[in-house]
């Protein structure tokens, strides 16, 4: 089999992780330092890139396969599962070294991500996986960047060294509870990948404190940090569940980002899952609660108070503030940055322009517009110098009716 | 006043643009009085080029903030050709008021600050969408790219490529400049043609196939792709010319995987079974326990935790030290006594004469019972029910153990201990002796130490609390 049909079949195997950050890992470049000799090949300078955007709108940053789609599990949701008839391939060490390489000098990818199924055990899986970051970066002085899968239950030894050389390193719990993975997922062990994270959390943390004067530097270790993924839509799990959990792996493991994954068909599926569309829109607002916990103050609780399953025709801040229409309207030349935050349709940008402004004037509508504030959704909740929402109109049961978009004929793009 | 006609040297001459600016500002000229014309650009033909050399300005006649310079520097680089006439008009009212920047609802501040997002924003896709295509020359492979940004931004965007590719030989052609760099010198040139670049490159069919398979056509959504890809950046990706079937062909394949009938699974083709991970300790029976405890669900507090944590310490111990709950470090480490409390517990026991690898260390509660609050984890108080739950794993501890003492430090470990409510503060730094039982010591925990907001009350409590384990440092004596 040629790397071309390898490459469509770990490509294929790959696409349904979500992850394709390339941020937040410390700076590299490979220019020489004061006009010296280039020192291998790349560079991070801080910010991701996404090099190019599938029509999924999903972005393309990373060059993002398995190293073998063989697995011993045979997790239902996926692909890869060993009792499925999906063609298989497995990537040499050299040629997934190689293909990186390639594709990163001509500037199509910022780095590799790389997972693999599980073959014969943990141990041997992780140190393939390891073996390829491992080449680029100490046979090609490779300086982009690495995101490795890493296998649960690995032994500690290869997890050191994967962090020496990635800079994130991610395990996925798949599901939001035990009993979910245990039907779908027999092999996983959740416990095992909790084990995992503490584990990784802890050589994070070792690797960022301060030496102390006279001690040696701990090992580098996954500088951006470890992040997780959970599939939405394959088991009953409503959203104040799988928001309960990634507000407990955020606070237990310090993960980065806790992805969400629509369940999406897949080719050769097994009965037992919903052959659905993906549920996009529900993904989309999980996303959008795992901001407002993380930027904005809020809680499970208060984004999950309406019932269990979130609102799918409104955002879940706006959904928030009409459930507590007595807290508003905020008066712009007076509310608190937290009250502006809890405001629908203003960002932390757009509150923080507030803030800045209100010091020189006093806000009108027209300077809320030039600030790039949403005024449909934000005016209703906001009083500003020229302009007092209609009491009648907060309180009116048919508010709401302003934000569900009408519905209309599927426009196709292009 | 006739105006005055600035010329500069090219369009993203932002050195000139402040030479000029600063000049025109100390003769106070007006903004309105000021043509700003980019040489080459043939804009104004019938205006004499002004030398653009002024007098020197006085480094404290004017002013402004660095915050204004960086975002001048940026905005002047966009295409729009009244950029310069804003940022002298910007220059002009900030020398009068120099907290003008912070009034976010300036129309004059707006628009800077929106012509800096753009040429970010351009520039950031240059980063992105620069395809480069490999020459062969007979002193080794150039990497050459052909790119059409909206703004000025080659110079600006160059070194980006040189840090990331300086080991490699490149060009950047676009159509106002060309960037070159040879492995030593970063030069610029002429802009190019389209035709001076080649026109594919060997790994692009393998990209495609990337960029195919990496699709996914359940979850079409070609806004979100165009929002961050617009189409005028399409002409110059190899990869774009996918899009369009792709898109096509996306409804059909997702209809046939949903109608597809679940197939047969694959027989007789699992891998190698998983092996079992080698043991990593020795089997004892506290082992055996350890184990089981791990997989206790006698209460909830399992769930939310990373790990069950049991105790440590010598088996032989005739001491055993009882603590509350593991915290958010135990449960990371799933190991006792290794936070905050457990490093004073270390000092205290040291200082009482109380040696610490003799002693056995373990909770009452052996999940952490905690609320997660952002990034971190709050402590939450094992309730009774929890506390019972979990007696059962203390007492089949201590069945193994059989110390002579039991150190319960706090209210929730001297109720592990007795089986019923105690009160610390009535019975701390007194041994109960029971019947056919280990002896008791009840003492405070050391977290509520830790939490004592007063430095000499903590002070006071600290040395009661050595006394206590004073006590329990005898037994080790006795026992020696």
């Amino acid at each position: 089999m040629d790397i071309t049909a390898k490459l469509a079949i770990l490509a294929d195997a790959a696409k349904y992780d979500a992850s394709c950050a390339s941020s937040g890992t410390d700076k590299r470049t490979s220019a020489g330092s004061k006009g010296g000799p280039a020192r291998g090949l790349g560079s991070t300078e801080g910010a991701g890139i996404c090099h190019s955007y599938a029509p999924d709108g999903r972005c393309i940053s990373l060059l993002k396969i398995l190293l073998t789609n063989a697995c011993a599990f045979d997790c239902l949701y996926c692909v890869n599962r060993a009792t499925s008839n999906t063609p298989r391939a497995r990537f040499t060490v050299e040629e997934a070294v190689t293909l990186t390489l390639d594709f990163y000098r001509r500037n199509y990818i910022e780095g590799l991500f790389l997972s693999s199924g599980v073959i014969r055990n943990a141990d041997y899986t992780m140190e393939q996986v390891m073996r390829v970051a491992k080449s680029l970066r100490l046979d090609h002085g490779f300086k982009g960047y690495i995101h490795l899968k890493t296998i649960p239950d690995a032994a500690p030894e290869l997890i050191a060294e994967a962090g020496l050389y990635a800079d994130r390193l991610s395990i996925n719990v798949e599901l939001p509870n035990e009993t979910s993975l245990k039907r779908l997922a027999p092999e996983k062990d959740l416990r095992a990948v909790r084990r995992t994270m503490a584990d990784l959390r802890g050589r994070i943390e070792e690797a960022k404190e301060p030496t102390a004067a006279g001690r040696a530097r701990p090992p580098r270790f996954a500088p951006a940090g470890q992040s997780t993924q959970m599939i939405v839509g394959a088991d009953a799990s409503d959203d104040r569940a799988i928001l309960t959990t990634s507000a407990n792996l955020y606070g237990s493991y310090r993960l980065k980002r806790v992805y969400f994954s629509a369940f999406s068909p897949i080719p050769d599926a097994s009965a037992a899952l919903p052959l659905a569309a993906p549920p996009l829109v529900r993904e989309h607002r999980l996303y959008q609660a795992d901001w407002l916990m993380r930027f904005y103050g809020f809680n499970v609780a208060e984004i999950t108070e309406g019932g269990g399953m979130l609102d799918l025709s409104i955002d879940p801040k706006l959904a928030w503030a009409l459930r507590h229409r007595e807290q508003f309207p905020l008066d712009v030349a007076r509310a608190s940055r937290e009250q502006l935050l809890r405001t629908p349709g203003l960002g932390k940008t757009v509150v923080d322009r507030i803030l800045s402004a209100r010091r020189f004037r006093m806000l009108r509508v027209e300077d809320l517009r030039r600030m790039r504030a949403p005024l449909a959704k934000a005016l209703p909740f906001l009083k500003l110098a020229d302009h007092t929402p209609s009491i009648t109109t907060l309180e009116s049961e048919r508010l709401i009716e302003r934000f569900v978009p009408q519905p209309r004929q599927m426009a196709l793009a292009l | 006043m006739s105006p005055r006609r600035i010329a500069l040297a090219g369009p993203s001459d932002v050195a000139g643009w402040r030479a000029a600016a600063r000049a025109l500002a100390s003769e106070g000229v007006h903004p309105h009085d000021v043509v700003w014309t980019v040489n080459g650009d043939g804009g104004d033909l019938f205006a004499a080029p002004v030398a653009t050399e002024a007098p020197p300005l006085a480094p404290s006649a004017l002013s402004v903030p660095r915050a204004f310079l960086d975002l001048a520097e940026v905005a002047l680089l966009h295409s729009d050709p009244g950029r310069f006439d804003l940022c002298y008009r910007l220059l002009l009212r900030l020398a009068a008021d120099r907290t003008l920047l912070g009034d976010a609802a300036d129309p004059d501040v707006v628009r800077a600050h929106g012509l800096a997002k753009a040429v970010r924003r351009d520039k950031h896709k240059m980063t992105a969408f620069v395809r480069f295509r490999e020459v062969a020359r007979d002193d080794g492979a150039w990497f050459v790219a052909w790119f059409e940004p909206e703004h000025h931004i080659v110079e600006a965007t160059a070194p980006f490529f040189m840090r990331r590719f300086a080991a490699m030989r490149w060009s950047i052609l676009t159509p106002e400049r060309s960037a070159h760099w040879d492995g030593a010198t970063l030069a610029f040139g002429e802009g190019g043609r389209r035709a001076d670049a080649p026109d594919s490159d060997v790994l692009e069919d393998a990209w495609r196939t990337y960029y195919a398979s990496i699709f996914n056509p359940t979850r079409l959504k070609v806004h979100a792709m165009r929002a961050e890809m617009p189409r005028k950046y399409w002409r110059n990706l190899p990869e774009a010319s996918l899009i369009r079937p792709l898109i096509a062909s996306a409804a059909k394949a997702t209809a046939d995987m949903v109608a597809a009938p679940a197939p047969e699974p694959k027989k007789g083709q699992r891998m190698t079974p998983i092996e079992a991970s080698p043991d990593r300790g020795e089997p004892s029976s506290l082992q055996a326990l350890h184990d089981e405890v791990d997989a206790c669900r006698a209460c909830p507090l399992w769930e939310p935790a990373t790990q069950a944590v049991f105790g440590e310490g010598p088996p032989t111990a005739t001491v055993v030290v009882v603590g509350e709950q593991p915290g958010d470090k135990e449960d990371i480490a799933g190991r006792p006594f290794v936070g905050p409390a457990g490093a004073l517990f270390d000092k205290a026991a040291r200082e009482a004469g109380l040696e610490r690898d003799k002693v056995y260390v373990t909770n009452a509660v052996k999940h952490f019972k905690f609320e997660p609050r952002g990034k971190f984890r709050l402590h939450k108080t094992p309730g009774p029910t929890e506390i019972n739950a979990c007696r059962p794993w203390l007492e089949r501890e201590l069945t193994l153990l059989k110390p002579q003492l039991v150190v319960a430090m706090g209210a929730t470990a001297a109720r592990a201990a007795f089986g019923k409510p105690v009160k610390v503060g009535e019975h701390r730094g007194r041994i109960a002796r029971r019947d056919g039982a280990p002896d008791v010591l009840v003492t405070v925990h050391p977290s509520y130490l830790l939490r004592l907001p007063d430095e000499a009350r903590r002070e006071e409590e600290y040395r009661r609390f050595v006394d206590d384990l004073a006590l329990a440092a005898n037994y080790l004596a006795e026992a020696a």
